[in-house]
């Protein structure tokens, strides 16, 4: 994981999920209807290619976008070349299929090993249909770098490294981080282009690398459903808890009953 | 209706869309309640690279044609004709030298414009110089290497907030309408400056101002073509843009027609929702049907002027006046079906009826452009 002076390369992980904006629980299956769903690039992700774009026209190198996924990703790594990115990488194989967070940033870090060198990756803090954000920190761990997680600004950015706030609830961190490293982050750090016409050009006509199973030199024990120690048992909407009450007698009387009744959750 | 649009007119459609549904509707209220220029909005619509499409690919551009900038600025239009009168300017800034500039003068502006580094204004209306423009005040006199450029330019779209403007003047009044020339005058230049925002009934987002030149003193190759060429070229340059005023009606009257009949779902009196009612009906479908006929008429005349004939002037003004007298008409319409509330600033119908007002009149009156069609067909008749 050397470092090229001049060629700053950063590596993007996005995911393709179910636009939340139309997701159901199917109410007999409890699982996600997805038929007729559509498919876009996980919101949080989005923040993480603009940034890498930012970095890019800040400190010049390029930008690689990877995702695990099937064939159908591709979208979302067209997507990304149309904001600005310069190459896409799509790891893809039916043996991927059923991975849990550690399987994949098992799948991404064998991946990553094949890209190359870098200095910087980007994830998004989670993705919005797990919602786990376990595989950025995962994946940083795997390769045995730095991470922060949680980026709201990068506040300045060198050869050398970065200088970030992370957020946290009470307010933010500082902190400095040296490449290479790993970050996530949070849809405060930036707002994302608009895809640009010549960009959609390129994505048009781009390449995109595929790399499968035997590509990255997964293996097979660890990666899918085999390499996956958690599963999802069940899926259900939580129970609606909602109670109803009605005050009744004067406007006075109603308020006496009314405060009595939140004081007594307190 | 289906126009079959090619692959790269479907992206720019897609992107204008996304620009206006994401960046424009959501601030449109406010920059029009405050004057406000759009400058990050025009900003993110230069990243997206809108202002790229009607320059040449040479120029860093997108290298599109008639119909393609119709299709930006209809989207646009849907979400404000402010916005979409002031990224429309700029080009109309641009056209004289697109159409007449050096090769030199063509390298040295419409890079930075196609990346939306400079914007462009177009300045040729003056306090007694509209319809009329032989009645031109402003003269420039050549003085050594320098022009020497004296007047006052009235309502110029883009005023202070553009770098670059195209700008007819008298270089000979002897020579009467072969006496005016085109040049380029950039922010900055000695004697030049700008008057004070006007105050509008609408398209309140854009900037209108004076040119105001004292003595202004400018490089000798500044000239837009030959001297004396002025008028050819904006007449040149107005068949050229006049479409995409008429885009902007058409986007203007989409989104007025789009309000009126989701509000027509919605809102119930004697308990049914008033698009039940056939008296509403009539009049929404009459708005669709007249929004149709102009796109079909519009996207025709932008297509026919892609084909570069000969003369384009007939089509252009025709299409003009109708989509721009389409807008006013659909506007007003639909406040009228919203009634009550259509009339309350709370409802983007109000703004969108001030400011349909001005698409007949600027870049040519309503009444002009009938000159226009008339004398073509004064001139086509007298041949027969």
């Amino acid at each position: 994981m050397g470092r090229e002076l001049d060629a700053m390369k950063i590596i993007v992980c996005v995911k393709q999920v179910p636009d939340a904006k139309d997701v159901r629980l199917d109410p007999k299956t409890n699982t996600l209807a997805r038929e007729g769903v559509q498919s876009i690039m996980n919101p949080y992700d989005q923040h993480a290619v603009e940034e890498a774009v930012r970095l890019k026209e800040l400190l010049g190198g390029e930008v690689t976008v990877l995702s695990m996924g099937p064939p159908q990703a591709e979208e979302v790594l067209r997507q990304a070349i149309s904001c600005g990115v310069d190459h896409a990488v799509l790891v893809s194989d039916r043996a991927f299929a059923g991975a849990d967070t550690w399987a994949t940033s098992y799948t991404l870090a064998k991946a990553v090993n094949v890209i190359g060198p870098f200095d910087l990756l980007l994830c998004g803090k989670q993705a919005i249909d797990g919602d786990t954000a376990q595989v950025g920190p995962g994946l940083a761990m795997r390769l045995q770098i730095p991470y922060v997680t949680c980026v709201q600004k990068v506040r300045q950015a060198t050869d050398s490294g970065l200088i970030l706030e992370r957020m946290m609830d009470d307010g933010y961190d500082v902190l400095a981080v040296d490449f290479p490293a790993l970050l996530t982050v949070v849809k405060d750090i930036n707002e994302p282009r608009i895809p640009s016409l010549k960009g959609k050009m390129r994505a048009k006509k781009v390449e995109i690398r595929r790399l499968s199973a035997a590509d990255i030199g997964a293996d097979p024990a660890c990666i899918g459903l085999p390499g996956s120690p958690t599963q999802v048992v069940k899926v259900f909407p939580p129970e609606a808890r909602c109670k109803r009450a009605v005050f009744t007698g004067s406007l006075d009387e109603q308020i006496v009953q009314l405060v009595d009744s939140l004081q007594s959750y307190l | 209706m289906d126009y079959f649009l090619s692959e790269e007119q479907e992206m720019i459609v897609e992107t204008a869309r996304q620009i206006t549904d994401e960046r424009i509707i959501p601030h449109r209220a406010e920059l029009d309640e405050k004057d406000e220029f759009p400058r990050v909005i025009l900003n993110e619509m230069a990243q997206a690279d809108l202002f790229g499409i009607p320059i040449p690919e040479e120029f860093g551009g997108f290298g599109g044609g008639c119909l393609d900038i119709v299709l930006a600025l209809e989207q646009l239009g849907r979400g404000c004709i402010g916005v979409g009168t002031a990224f429309a300017a700029s080009s109309l800034g641009i056209y004289p030298i697109l159409i007449a500039g050096s090769q030199e003068m063509r390298e040295k502006y419409l890079p930075a414009v196609a990346a939306g580094k400079k914007f462009a204004g177009f300045g040729l209306t003056e306090a007694n110089a509209g319809s009329d423009a032989s009645g031109i005040q402003t003269t420039a006199v050549l003085d050594g290497d320098e022009w020497v450029l004296n007047g006052t330019k009235q309502w110029i779209t883009n005023g202070g907030e553009a770098q670059i403007y195209s700008v007819v003047a008298i270089t000979d009044r002897s020579r009467g309408a072969r006496g005016a020339s085109m040049l380029v005058v950039e922010e900055g230049d000695p004697g030049f400056r700008c008057g004070p925002k006007e105050k509008k009934m609408g398209i309140r987002a854009s900037s209108t101002t004076e040119l105001i030149f004292k003595d202004c003193r400018i490089p000798k190759d500044r000239l837009i073509g030959r001297k004396g060429t002025g008028f050819i070229t904006v007449m040149k340059t107005l068949d050229s843009s006049r479409p995409g005023i008429a885009a902007l009606g058409l986007g203007l009257a989409q989104g007025a027609l789009d309000e009126a009949a989701s509000y027509a779902k919605q809102r119930v009196q004697f308990g049914k929702p008033i698009m039940a009612f056939q008296a509403v009906q009539h009049m929404l479908a009459d708005m669709a049907i007249q929004l149709e006929a102009a796109r079909a008429l519009v996207y025709g005349a932008a297509r026919h002027i892609d084909a570069h004939p000969d003369n384009m002037s007939k089509v252009s003004s025709m299409c003009k006046v109708f989509a721009t007298d389409m807008a006013m008409k659909v506007a007003t319409d639909a406040v009228q079906v919203m009634g009550g509330y259509g009339y309350m600033r709370e409802y983007p119908v109000e703004k969108m009826m001030r400011d349909a007002k001005i698409l007949q009149i600027y870049e040519g009156t309503n009444q002009i452009q009938r000159n226009v069609v008339g004398q073509e067909l004064n001139k086509e008749y007298a041949r027969s």
